[in-house]
């Protein structure tokens, strides 16, 4: 078949039934004020390692929720954990520990399937 | 009479706890590393044995820190302490010299009044008797103490005491009885044969007045018996345990052994030679001014010995390390709440009561499985030559105004000098450090460290005391690396700076890392005394607050941070000072929040009150465009 130099966007859809959610509400349970964000992206403004590479915070709690984990493996340990981010925060949420949080269930994920 | 069967319980018990502290001491000193082992050798036999026993003296007997802490609970712990040495020591001695002959065994002494009953009527043995009721006296004031102190803590000064677990439970109530049932056990005796001294004599006396004194006398013999048994029985699985660690600790701290990045003898030895006497409690922030009253040191500590979970304790703690300052057995607790961070989550042994006797050996705890670098983002950078380094650090990036300070302050100095993170650095790696994630850390010190080393700089100054700590104590670096209130006072005394003085009345908050963490107390006031009026605040030096911002912890939600922030401020701002000063940008944001009066950082004050005279032009273009930068 020729080739027109098209091609086909994957599919931008979230799709609920197919994302795991486990990740989310185990941070939910431990981590309350994860609630509170209201995505403004403070955090990605300030952030230390964002200086140097596509890295938002922002990005990954909104992944997170979503339940898109994968993107989430490969960028959260590229964060410094230096704490501006907690610190700009206008809602107070605790963002470093849903960092470490997040790094904990990754290391855990071969016993628990997150 | 030689020998009486209300004897057993005590001699079973005391023979168990001496075989179980040298079987103990052995496995410890068996653990320890081979150059820990030769330094503990070599402390037995010099000058660390003398001082350790006169530590022994005034700290396991005297109790001199906690004395100097609150003088009603010294008086309690030194006269159940001292109070009992001396009564064994002068027990001992009294069996020596009116027994029956001389070396007798150990429960001759205990029951010294049992055996001889007659003893003590007129002379000299009426006065050693007085002796002898005195320090039963004595002691009993502190035990009544101490049972006051279980219901009422308040009376002896202290806002909160530990809670307990049933085998301390256990453990504290045949304590409690073994002196009441001495007490009772020679007064009967006594009474019957009208002997005595003022408290056991009168006692005795009164009471064989209206009861069958010789009936009623052997059974609280047995009563003294079993308790002393069941307290040696109990000892090891108890927080009683501590009587015979501290001893060890004591020797161990003096040869010099550290506690270091691992779980080891040594932090067992400490763990073990906790009292939860609760100093801690009462000294930590997050209990008096957050309301948190299950993470402090004593806590952990416990949890530690007992195996359990500790991974909400030990990341609930903001590190200021007021515990480690008040600690009267100078446990080095923070260390070692930051092994227990390290650690991944500890397998829960099967705790039964063998485990609790000995521990099992593997007191490693299993290491966290580390993913693999992800900073291979990080370029290599080229700084330029300079040599004088200032790297600012995250936290100054969110306070500019300590950064255009400091760079005020650089340019005035005329010193040839790089600001190295001017675009963004990378983080210094002591928060991930605090978060347990070592390996990772050290990328990033790795990374730093070259930067440093490529700018050729002789000295590195920083505006974050928790920078500074980790450019001290983890980087292996051959620069100078000083705190920019070191900085700005060696310009001073160089005449390198001329200021003003400001006439404005200040008060001193001493960040936990720069005072408490790496000892830098006297320059941040040399400059300030220098620029302004420093008024007394009553937390000074080790005693300083917490301003509640630390990156030490993780779990505590922004609410209670506000709370002890709040609380410090009020408590520093009591005398309404018109600037409250410090000298790390974390502690001026979060007290910036809660406070009416201004927070300033020193370098801020400083470059207030610095005379600007012509600056000498600096040979680099660089140093140019920074003061154009500092004149925005």
């Amino acid at each position: 078949m020729d080739k027109f130099g098209f091609t086909i966007s994957a599919g931008r859809q979230i799709d609920y039934d197919s994302n795991n959610r486990r990740l989310a509400e185990y941070i939910f349970e431990k981590e309350p004020s994860f609630r509170l964000c209201i995505e403004c992206g403070g955090c990605s403004a300030t952030c230390t390692t964002a200086n140097f590479t596509g890295f938002s915070l922002r990005e990954l709690h909104i992944l997170i929720k979503r339940g898109e984990n994968d993107q989430v493996r490969q960028n959260l340990n590229k964060c410094m954990l230096c704490g501006k981010c907690t610190l700009v925060c206008p809602r107070g949420v605790n963002t470093r520990n849903i960092v470490v949080l997040a790094k904990n269930a990754f290391q855990k994920s071969d016993e628990y399937e997150i | 009479m030689k020998f009486d069967p209300f004897i057993i319980p005590f001699n079973i018990g005391l023979y168990f706890i001496i075989i179980y502290v040298v079987a103990r001491s052995v496995i410890w000193f068996h653990d320890l590393s081979r150059p820990d082992k030769l330094r503990l050798q070599r402390g037995f036999f010099g000058i660390p044995f003398a001082l350790s026993l006169k530590e022994i003296f005034m700290e396991s007997l005297i109790h001199r820190k906690i004395l100097k802490t609150n003088l009603r609970l010294g008086y309690m712990h030194m006269s159940l302490a001292f109070g009992w040495f001396l009564l064994i020591f002068f027990g001992t001695i009294e069996a020596d010299i009116f027994g029956t002959k001389h070396l007798n065994a150990p429960y001759k002494a205990i029951f010294f009044r049992f055996f001889n009953p007659e003893h003590g009527r007129i002379g000299f043995e009426a006065t050693y008797g007085f002796l002898m009721d005195l320090i039963l006296a004595f002691i009993l004031s502190g035990l009544l103490l101490a049972v006051i102190k279980r219901f009422y803590s308040r009376v002896v000064g202290m806002k909160k005491t530990t809670r307990l677990k049933i085998t301390d439970r256990i453990a504290l109530t045949s304590l409690w009885l073994i002196f009441p049932s001495r007490l009772l056990a020679e007064s009967f005796t006594c009474g019957a044969h009208g002997t005595g001294s003022f408290l056991t004599g009168s006692l005795g006396a009164w009471l064989a007045s209206f009861l069958p004194a010789q009936q009623i006398a052997y059974p609280f013999w047995w009563l003294y018996s079993i308790s002393l048994g069941t307290f040696f029985i109990l000892l090891p699985i108890s927080r009683y345990m501590h009587i015979p660690t501290e001893l060890f600790l004591i020797f161990m701290r003096n040869s010099g052994i550290k506690t270091g990045d691992k779980a080891g003898t040594y932090s067992e030895v400490q763990t073990y030679s906790c009292s939860s006497c609760g100093i801690c409690i009462d000294a930590c922030q997050l209990n008096f001014s957050a309301g948190i009253t299950n993470i402090q040191s004593a806590y952990l500590m416990k949890a530690i010995r007992n195996n359990d979970d500790v991974s909400e304790i030990v990341d609930n703690c903001l590190m200021c390390g007021r515990c480690d300052q008040k600690c009267p057995v100078g446990i080095e607790l923070s260390p070692i709440r930051m092994i227990q961070r390290r650690g991944g989550e500890a397998e829960n042994d099967i705790r039964n009561i063998y485990n609790g006797y000995f521990r099992s050996r593997q007191i490693n705890i299993p290491e966290k499985v580390i993913s693999s670098s992800n900073y291979s983002f990080l370029q290599e950078s080229d700084p330029q030559k300079a040599d004088i380094l200032y790297f600012a650090g995250c936290m100054t990036h969110l306070t500019p105004a300590i950064k255009n300070s400091m760079i005020k302050i650089l340019e005035a100095s005329g010193v040839k000098y790089n600001f190295i993170d001017e675009q963004g650095g990378v983080c210094c790696g002591r928060p991930l450090m605090l978060a347990g994630q070592d390996k990772e850390a050290r990328e990033l010190i790795n990374y730093n460290s070259q930067m440093i080393w490529k700018s050729g700089a002789h000295t590195l100054v920083t505006s974050c005391p928790i920078c500074y700590k980790v450019f001290k104590e983890s980087y292996y670096l051959d620069v100078e690396v000083l705190h920019h209130t070191q900085f700005i006072k060696k310009l001073i005394d160089e005449g390198s700076v001329k200021m003003n003085f400001l006439r404005k009345k200040v008060v001193y908050h001493s960040p936990c890392d720069l005072g408490r963490g790496s000892g830098v107390y006297d320059e941040p006031t040399e400059v300030l005394n220098h620029v302004s009026r420093l008024e007394k605040s009553d937390f000074e030096d080790e005693n300083s607050l917490c301003c509640g911002g630390s990156l030490a912890n993780m779990k505590i939600s922004s609410q209670k941070r506000k709370k002890i922030a709040l609380d410090a401020a009020t408590e520093l701002t009591k005398n309404n000072p018109d600037i409250l000063a410090t000298a790390c940008p974390l502690c001026k944001k979060t007290f910036a929040a809660v406070t009416e009066t201004r927070v300033a950082d020193i370098s801020e004050i400083v470059a207030e009150a610095l005379i600007e005279k012509p600056i000498k032009i600096n040979s680099g273009s660089h140093a140019n465009s920074i003061k154009e930068l500092a004149n925005i």
